[in-house]
């Protein structure tokens, strides 16, 4: 039976704490008396006959026909599913979304459907490589299906196959795939790995263009979205929704599928980098100092080919078919089951390790601007009910932040960082003064269709991610990070973490309550 | 009098070239540039007048001078020993403020008829710089005859004289003869509504040409590279739109005129490239940032380039220099009827608040660190620094 989140109030006993710090971690000790850690639930335990509960979900789906009674011969079928963004790390083969697919794909071949199309939803983040998209749909989908043009990477910037269904009682334009709005139906499959995953927010963001995309990818959305991982609380959440009102109202019938996975996340010999620091044993201790010792040897390059090459064996706990609304709300319930952790109050300073992947970076480099949304806008947002830090409160982060990028993933986010945010850090400003310039731009379009980059606009996303964390904390201290990087993100550099914790007293004051959000792997804090 | 020299010799030169590929500036001290007790030059002519500098600006040619890293194309039109300061604000003997127009044309010279470039006022293009009453010399500051800033005393002719107002002061003053050689350069091509326009370099040059393009000129977007924070706030302050580090000056011009790109190469680019730097790199960088058939203008004094030229063959660019000043054509922000450069320079120093670019001020006899200070300007926290002599013992005898 695994055992649920706990706080752990640190004492002179408590060990030293695992923090993450990109492609490596270190050991911490945090004051005594004054700190509390917050640890996620040990992973739930795994559906035991995947297949069957995938079938069984599409037989008998919530608030909607069975998934045979909408196949009819002559239809057309798209397949829509979540992209190399989920799950993190990316799992062992086989995908959860391989299964659902070939799940689909069996029934909708039962029922004489010749006309199927499989998009990799990704909105405005890069395409898909070919051997991404054989990791999540199998060899056997992709051989049957990419050849002839029917599995293919959805493209936000090409006209032509992009269906404008109208705007929202809000004014938000709501335009998506053509192939997937013109189709008799659309089966969403997706991997809700946090909260905000899954939802409406799967179609009207995953196959929706920049022109839908703005409406709700904004710094005031992001703002009053409380958090954006608390779907009643987020404006994120909102506006997608009445964006799914529109698609329905529009004729699209949208068939969802969503799957839950625990928190299985480390391969060993790095499971002990999920357990409780005083449950490790000899041989973890062994392992961490090895490990640590030899990463400290190697460089960046191997670091991040090792670290991004890692599989996790993490397994589905779960798989929900049918109507959307419906749908989500049961998933929503697995995922808290999985990640919620009632925690008392808020605290002064919260600190956080930043490892070395998040949704953006995969085979790829956490440049500092997916640091800065890692902290702030992930960690930070890990919360239901109130932030876990107060407001006007520290927030310290342990990272090398890096002054690099991946020249063909992020393009944008290299002018960005050198040219917006030495102009400025203020999320507003950065949006009134430089979003339609990078949004438009003709190179940054050209990379994103033809090449492996992320969209022109997609730096600044990830800078209004961080921006409701911005508005609430009064500084953010990273340490071991870069400082010329650091400065330019707007933080304080820290060498140490002792001297992260004596810079914070400037804002918070002497003897400062702490929290320590202990993830990977992740979970939610229930802020009462 | 006391007078900072430079003499002929060539093992000096070579000394000074080593010493400064070493350390920027450190020729002064084993170079051909040595302080000496002097007699004050004779005057070459009747209207020839007798000046007493205040201050003395330290220019980048006058640092390729003291390091040996000058071009030989200048020795012809140079005579030795001459004293260094072309920048030049001086009293005269009846104890007026002058600026110095440096540039030794036909009729400081002598020469009657002036030559052609001399005649239409053009004195940066003067033909006979190697004539006439005087020896060699392309500057006051570079003739044997006529001594140069970086004294007590020197000589001038009184077409080389432009009064100061009153209410300038004297570091607004000495700024008058680098903003001319800018103001020059921005008016050198003929920029047009809305256009992008690129400074290379955040030196003193750089800046005083950020300020006479955003004043002079319709330049749209004006974007500069700096190294240094305090080069980047004035660039901004000054009229610079964009400004960043040097190593992403191509991006930030392919953003900014929507342009896409070969690799590193781009398709388009900005209009025109002033460039303030006039070495190796900075010249394959302007052109590789100028868009097909733009302008690159050189204002910065270059030396010996090695430098891939297909680009230019390619793209059809322009290269044009940019030398000093004379008689500007008539613009939108110039008005009607050509005007002189040092007319224009005086009011954009007064508008733009150009004193305030003086940062450091040092007597003569502290030489070789006004030198040191002047070659490491950026990395020092400075922009132009400058002999102060007003309160030099002989002069006030």
């Amino acid at each position: 039976m695994p055992r649920p989140g706990f706080v752990l109030e640190v004492d002179r006993s408590t060990p030293p704490l695992l923090f993450w710090r990109g492609e490596g971690f270190s050991l911490e000790r945090l004051p005594a008396g004054r700190t509390r850690v917050v640890y996620g639930p040990e992973p739930l335990d795994p559906v035991k006959d995947v297949d069957g509960t995938i079938r069984r979900a599409l037989l008998e789906p919530v608030d909607s026909d069975p998934l045979p009674a909408l196949l009819f011969p002559g239809m057309k079928l798209t397949i829509a599913f979540d992209d190399v963004s989920l799950p993190l790390p990316k799992m062992r083969r086989p995908d959860v979304r391989q299964r659902v697919i070939e799940a689909v794909l069996d029934l909708a071949a039962e029922a004489g459907v010749d006309d199927v199309h499989i998009i990799a939803a990704l909105a405005l983040h890069r395409r898909m490589t070919e051997a991404e998209l054989r990791h999540a749909v199998g060899d056997r989908v992709y051989d049957a299906f990419a050849p002839s043009g029917r599995l293919y990477n959805h493209d936000a910037e090409d006209p032509d196959n992009l269906s404008y269904l109208g705007s929202t009682p809000n004014g938000e334009e709501v335009e998506i795939n053509k192939r997937a709005a013109e189709s008799d139906l659309l089966v969403y499959v997706n991997i809700n790995l946090v909260a905000m995953d899954g939802g409406w927010k799967s179609t009207a963001t995953g196959l929706a263009s920049y022109r839908s995309l703005r409406h709700h990818h904004n710094v005031s959305t992001m703002q009053q979205s409380r958090s954006f991982m608390d779907r009643h609380r987020s404006e994120l959440h909102h506006s997608n929704w009445r964006m799914g009102q529109v698609i329905q109202d529009a004729g699209v019938t949208v068939f969802q599928i969503e799957t839950t996975l625990n928190t299985d996340i480390f391969p060993e010999p790095f499971g002990f980098l999920a357990k409780r620091e005083w449950e490790w044993s000899p041989r973890d201790r062994g392992t961490y100092v090895a490990t640590t010792k030899a990463l400290k040897r190697t460089p960046e390059r191997v670091k991040r080919k090792i670290f991004q090459s890692m599989e996790s064996p993490h397994q589905m706990t779960g798989v929900t078919a049918g109507a959307v609304d419906a749908v989500h709300q049961l998933t929503t319930e697995r995922v808290h089951q999985q990640q919620l952790v009632p925690v008392e109050g808020q605290t002064d300073i919260l600190t956080m390790g930043i490892p070395y992947i998040c949704p953006y970076n995969v085979d790829s480099i956490m440049n500092p601007i997916l640091v800065m949304c890692t902290g702030l806008g992930y960690y930070f947002n890990f919360y239901r009910g109130r932030p876990l830090v107060r407001e006007g409160g520290v927030v310290i982060m342990t990272h090398p932040t890096y002054w690099d990028f991946h020249p063909v993933h992020h393009p944008s986010y290299i002018d960005f960082f050198e040219q917006v945010l030495a102009d400025t850090t203020d999320p507003l400003e950065i949006e009134a003064r430089y979003e339609k310039q990078f949004a438009e731009d003709e190179w940054y379009r050209h990379l994103y269709r033809t090449s492996y980059a992320y969209h022109g606009v997609h730096p600044f996303y990830m800078w209004y991610w961080g921006a409701h964390a911005m508005q609430h904390v009064g500084r953010v201290i990273i340490v071991g990070g870069d400082p010329r990087a650091v400065r330019r993100l707007g933080f304080t550099p820290a060498s140490t973490m002792d001297d992260a914790l004596e810079m914070a007293t400037d804002t918070v004051g002497r003897h400062p309550t702490i929290t320590h959000l202990h993830t990977p792997p992740l979970l939610l804090a229930d802020v009462q | 009098m006391k007078a900072l020299r430079i003499e002929r010799s060539l093992a000096r030169f070579a000394a000074a070239r080593v010493a400064g590929s070493l350390a920027p500036g450190a020729g002064a001290a084993y170079g051909p540039l040595g302080i000496d007790d002097v007699d004050p030059p004779e005057l070459p002519g009747p209207e020839w007048v007798w000046l007493r500098p205040r201050l003395a600006g330290i220019c980048g040619s006058d640092l390729s001078t003291v390091d040996g890293t000058a071009s030989r194309y200048f020795e012809p039109i140079v005579s030795f020993p001459f004293t260094p300061g072309h920048e030049v604000v001086a009293d005269t003997e009846d104890d007026h403020r002058v600026v110095l127009e440096p540039v030794l044309g036909c009729v400081a010279r002598g020469i009657e008829p002036p030559c052609v470039a001399c005649a239409r006022g053009d004195l940066g293009g003067c033909e006979r710089l190697a004539f006439g009453d005087l020896s060699p010399g392309l500057q006051t500051g570079y003739c044997c005859d006529t001594g140069g800033g970086w004294s007590t005393h020197m000589v001038a002719h009184p077409s080389q004289l432009h009064p100061v107002p009153d209410g300038m002061s004297d570091e607004a003053a000495v700024m008058v003869e680098p903003t001319a050689c800018a103001v020059h350069a921005a008016l050198r091509h003929p920029i047009t509504e809305g256009d992008t326009v690129v400074v290379l370099g955040a030196g003193t040059l750089g800046l005083l040409t950020i300020a006479a393009l955003r004043q002079l000129t319709p330049a749209g977007t004006i974007i500069t590279a700096a190294r240094y924070p305090h080069q980047m706030q004035l660039a901004r302050t000054l009229g610079a739109d964009q400004v960043c580090e040097p190593g992403a000056l191509p991006r930030v011009v392919r953003r900014l005129t929507s342009s896409l790109a070969y690799r590193d190469q781009l398709t388009g680019g900005c209009d025109v490239v002033l460039d303030c730097v006039g070495d190796s790199d900075s010249l394959a960088q302007s052109l590789a940032i100028v868009r097909p058939k733009g302008t690159v203008v050189v204002v910065g004094m270059p030396n010996q380039v090695k430098l891939e030229l297909t680009t230019l063959w390619h793209r059809e660019t322009a290269l044009v220099g940019a030398y000093a000043y004379g008689l500007e054509r008539p613009t939108a922000a110039t008005g009607d009827e050509a005007r002189r450069t040092f007319d224009l320079a005086f009011e954009l120093v007064q508008t733009a608040d150009l004193g305030r670019l003086v940062t450091a001020a040092y007597p003569l006899r502290d030489y070789r660190d006004a030198i040191a200070h002047a070659a490491s300007a950026g990395r020092r926290g400075a922009v132009k620094v400058v002999f102060d002599l007003r309160e030099e013992k002989e002069r006030i005898h």
